[in-house]
């Protein structure tokens, strides 16, 4: 693997799959589906359909009782998996052994609850040990997190990726980037997730003024985006894009069998 | 050790501000800004003026003498049952309707359980003509008919929230959601002493009056500014937050916060959070919260629907884990006799939140010279059908 400085300590740190994956001169395509949805069993074929059709990330949703920063199609397969049974326990053993089928970058997406009951520092041992690269976590704030847990995260190699919104002050985003590993996970507009219509020339504005501002990291765009053409609106300036609404109302009509279509109408 | 919340909103190791990005910018604006405008003579004129001619302040402290007899001590009830709208929530929406306009905002949200808080927010609402949302659980709508209705006549609209379980923790998220969606002319008006910070301290702060009162009336009456003990029930923990700040720092007075058992602590029908609590956030807040081992966020059960939220305010899970405060949870049913007990000793009849805190005279003895100041937090107009139901009247 790539050697890296890690620009705090100072020590050669290995390069996590997510920073190689950021490397690639191309758009990237994530995608976010919740995991034991539509069924209990479908999270580990879904990873490996995913891949195969050729994503460049995969956000792995860890369902909560109480989604607050999403919309009503991810509260609803939230709600679903939750009914199948799904628990982080569940998860962690689906997960056990899905390095030895997939390569590709791995990213869970969860609230803070379910991850402090389980203890902070046992998951993301967990989460190394399954070979997790990443987490998003939309309400462990950015100050919260550099101030207590931080050093946790950065102990099992974990990338924690922030939010920015089109209200995110510009000194506010320069701290999130000083802290930032991976990529910045740009909101695309004042929202819960959920698919939009399509982006206007406010957005444009927005995604162009943050490319403008030569962070240390990529930005990637999420919330809103649902088809071909939303995703290359939003990856005009952005170096990638996350699909998820979208991408479980998929699932929702054609199960979880046939993502490729899904991938290769977006990738065209 | 300080009761009160720090700069960044923690009372202990509880509280702080666990938000989406995307609410950063709104909580911050308030944040900066809650305590400067709190202050401003202007504001205070306002809402002391407000207070008065509006919601009917200072409301009495009132000496049960017959309800004291009876329990051989002596109870004073502060009467917030006869403030507008029949509870101690007005005493909010009205601070934070002041505080909605010097911030600009011209569209409030607001959720509500069992209409209480709704009606409230409707209220100052159509007081000041602005435009009033009120997040409310389906299975509430269809529970609490008259406070839809009451809310409507206010000109508000109420948005059943469909998620989840379809009850106030939902409604919460929803308004959440809805001010996630709405980041520059809205302004949330939480309920309860509950979400992220500044809400605890705000709401905590507005509700104050209950206990700068209590202070000079007991004084003007037992030559007393402190009471031996105050008494409230706690749902979200307004009432009380309310009922104890000015006493908080002061340890000669004791503190008793009285919880729904419901149907009793180990039913798994209760809602009972300090005893069955444990650490998590709900609601942008570090609490106390009822969960499963999973930390999935689980529905508390109550008679009283003011009661039943699954958290507690920040405040009130750090009174219990420092052991500044007494907690007492009352079943539904000890709950039920007691309002019941109230109308036939003092001709009053409370809101069953209120009864669970009258209730711990039947099992809490206090001596006879001891001064007990219980809040009264609600009428029981909204009730009568629970009563009814009840007793079979
Ligand atoms: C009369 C009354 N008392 C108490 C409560 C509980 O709220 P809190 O604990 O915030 O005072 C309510 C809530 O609706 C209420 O209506």
């Amino acid at each position: 693997m790539t050697k890296i400085q890690d620009p705090i300590s100072d020590t050669p740190i290995k390069m996590n799959r997510i920073q190689q994956k950021l490397q690639e001169n191309h758009k990237l395509l994530s995608i976010y589906f919740t995991a034991g949805f539509p069924s209990l069993n479908d999270t580990v074929p879904l990873i490996q359909d995913l891949e195969k059709s050729g994503v460049d990330f995969i956000e792995i949703g860890l369902p909560f009782s109480d989604p607050l920063a999403d919309g009503p199609t991810i509260q609803k397969s939230s709600t679903q998996a939750l009914k199948n049974g799904m628990t982080t326990k569940i998860l962690f053993e689906q997960l056990e052994d899905i390095r030895k089928s997939v390569a590709i970058p791995l990213i869970i997406m969860g609230y803070f609850n379910p991850i402090l009951k389980y203890g902070v520092e046992d998951f993301c041992r967990k989460c190394k040990d399954i070979g997790i690269d990443g987490l998003i976590i939309p309400d462990l704030p950015v100050d919260v997190y550099h101030s207590e847990y931080q050093p946790i995260f950065e102990k099992y190699g974990l990338i924690n990726i922030f939010l920015i919104t089109p209200q995110t002050s510009e000194e506010r985003i320069r701290f999130i980037d000083s802290v930032s590993k991976g990529f910045i996970y740009m909101v695309s507009s004042a929202s819960v997730t959920g698919a939009k219509s399509g982006f206007g020339e406010e957005q444009q504005r927005y995604f162009k003024r943050i490319a403008d501002m030569n962070l240390s990291n990529h930005q990637i765009v999420g919330f809103g985006i649902s088809n071909k053409e939303t995703f290359q609106q939003a990856t005009k300036s952005a170096h990638g894009a996350i699909i998820g609404s979208a991408f479980i109302k998929h699932v929702m009509a054609e199960g979880p069998k046939n993502v490729e279509s899904f991938v290769k109408g977006i990738r065209k | 050790m300080s009761y009160h919340a720090n700069e960044k909103g923690y009372y202990g190791e509880f509280g702080g501000a666990f938000i989406p990005e995307m609410l950063y910018p709104n909580t911050e604006e308030l944040r900066r800004q809650y305590i400067q405008i709190m202050q401003e003579p202007s504001f205070k004129e306002e809402f002391s003026k407000l207070l008065k001619d509006y919601v009917g302040r200072p409301t009495p402290l009132y000496f049960g003498e017959r309800f004291s007899n009876k329990y051989h001590t002596k109870v004073y009830l502060k009467r917030e049952d006869l403030c507008h709208t029949g509870a101690h929530k007005v005493n909010n929406t009205i601070g934070q309707i002041l505080m909605a306009k010097k911030l600009g905002k011209n569209r409030i949200i607001a959720e509500t359980g069992a209409g209480q808080h709704g009606v409230a927010t409707a209220t100052v609402c159509a007081l000041m003509g602005i435009e009033c949302v009120v997040y409310m659980g389906e299975i509430d709508i269809a529970r609490q008919a008259p406070n839809v209705a009451r809310m409507k006549m206010l000109g508000a609209e109420v948005r059943p929230a469909l998620s989840g379980s379809r009850t106030l923790k939902d409604a919460t998220n929803e308004a959440i959601r809805d001010w996630i969606n709405n980041p520059v002319d809205t302004h949330y008006i939480i309920g309860s002493v509950v979400g992220p910070h500044p809400y605890p301290d705000m709401v905590a702060r507005f509700q104050s009056v209950i206990s700068e009162e209590i202070k000079w009336q007991l004084k003007e009456k037992e030559g007393r500014e402190n009471p031996d003990y105050v008494v409230a029930c706690v749902g979200g923990g307004s009432n009380a937050a309310g009922a104890y700040y000015h006493y908080l720092d002061n340890e000669e007075v004791g503190i008793i916060a009285v919880e729904a058992a419901g149907k009793g602590i180990d039913t798994g029908e209760s809602a009972a959070t300090s005893a069955l609590g444990k650490v998590g956030i709900i609601h942008g807040s570090k609490t106390l919260l009822m969960q499963t081992t999973d930390g999935q966020i689980t529905e508390p059960y109550s008679i009283s629907a003011g009661l039943d939220y699954p958290g507690v305010g920040p405040m009130h899970a750090h009174l219990y884990r420092s052991g500044r405060a007494e907690f007492i949870s009352i079943t539904d049913d000890d709950a039920m006799k007691a309002g019941l007990n109230l109308c036939k000793t003092e001709g009053i009849i409370p809101a069953i939140e209120s009864s669970h805190a009258l209730a711990i005279f039947e099992q809490r003895k206090f001596n006879p010279d001891d001064i007990v100041v219980v809040n009264l937090s609600g009428r029981g107009d909204k009730d009568l059908e629970t009563y009814i139901d009840y007793f079979g009247l």
